[in-house]
């Protein structure tokens, strides 16, 4: 009874922002809207015994993606006039879309598959299960390939979103180091008989 | 109890408020790339509620692995955006057509 209300809570808010998220006319409203998205999907997750995949929704996405999102909006200015100029053109379509869209995976998730069994009802786990233990003892022994290519798909993206905003200053002065490295005594010093 | 067919209803309706963002908003780069967000958000939602009604972690697993792959996609989409706002002021998909594509 308590989970039912829970997850009501926690969906209906869920969607509720997200679909402010599509149409907050300020940007930083809509970041603030997928923050609290992500807020109640992190709830959605601990009502599914996921607590360990919870606190990191709310750690990575709230904590560092979505405050990218925030600098990087407060440093780019947008032009407010040309926001929202033809809405409604293509609102009638990606609508369409849309519902389309949405029947199929409702139909497709009330079609009586997921009803019976294992899949109408699932126990919540016990107090002594520790979701982070089990989730560290299949990703460091079963899925440990697949653990070591995001830490380097990770290592990537690090390198790569810093190459591609380093910018070099004309007016700045850098150091050659490897010129200073390699320049020799004979290069700067200079015997002068007087 | 709240059955799995929930679950799966409230991802289909986020991933769907999504594709409509991404109809919505094609003017703003930076809010289209939410829109993908949510779009993952929902597929999250389905891989953690699959994992626990079919009592695997292996959905958890994948769940990582799609956040790791989300984290790096907003980081190189966001420098990107950055550099392109340097070379041209402006982030608008409409003035984004250098290569006519």
């Amino acid at each position: 009874m308590l989970e039912s209300a829970f997850f009501n809570l926690f969906a209906g808010l869920c969607v509720i922002s997200a679909l402010g998220v599509v149409t907050a006319r300020n940007t930083m409203h809509s970041v603030m809207f997928l923050v609290f998205c992500f807020f109640n999907a992190a709830g959605l997750f601990f009502l599914l015994d996921a607590e360990f995949l919870g606190v990191i929704l709310i750690l990575v996405y709230v904590g560092a993606v979505m405050v990218l999102f925030m600098f990087v909006i407060m440093m780019l200015e947008q032009k407010k006039d040309a926001l929202k100029s033809n809405v409604r053109q293509f609102l009638s379509l990606g609508g369409l879309v849309a519902v389309l869209l949405l029947m199929e995976f409702v139909a497709a998730s009330s079609s009586g598959v997921f009803v019976h069994g294992a899949h109408a009802t699932a126990a919540h786990l016990g107090r002594q299960v520790n979701n982070t233990e089990q989730i560290g003892q299949v990703l460091y022994t079963k899925y440990l390939l697949g653990f070591e290519i995001a830490a380097i798909i990770l290592l990537v993206a690090l390198i790569g979103a810093v190459v591609l905003t380093i910018r070099k200053r004309k007016d700045a002065k850098y150091q050659n180091i490897s010129a200073q490295v390699k320049v020799r005594r004979e290069d700067r010093v200079r015997k002068v008989r007087m | 109890m709240v059955g799995l067919s929930q679950y799966l209803i409230v991802a289909a309706i986020l991933f769907a408020v999504g594709v409509v963002g991404l109809f919505l908003n094609r003017k703003n780069v930076i809010t289209i790339l939410m829109s993908i967000e949510l779009m993952l958000l929902a597929v999250n939602i389905n891989l953690v509620a699959f994992s626990h009604f079919l009592n695997d972690l292996g959905g958890q697993v994948f769940v990582f692995f799609v956040l790791t792959v989300a984290a790096c996609e907003v980081a190189i989409g966001l420098a990107i955006l950055v550099d392109f706002y340097r070379l041209r002021s402006s982030i608008e998909t409409d003035d984004i057509n250098t290569l006519q594509g």
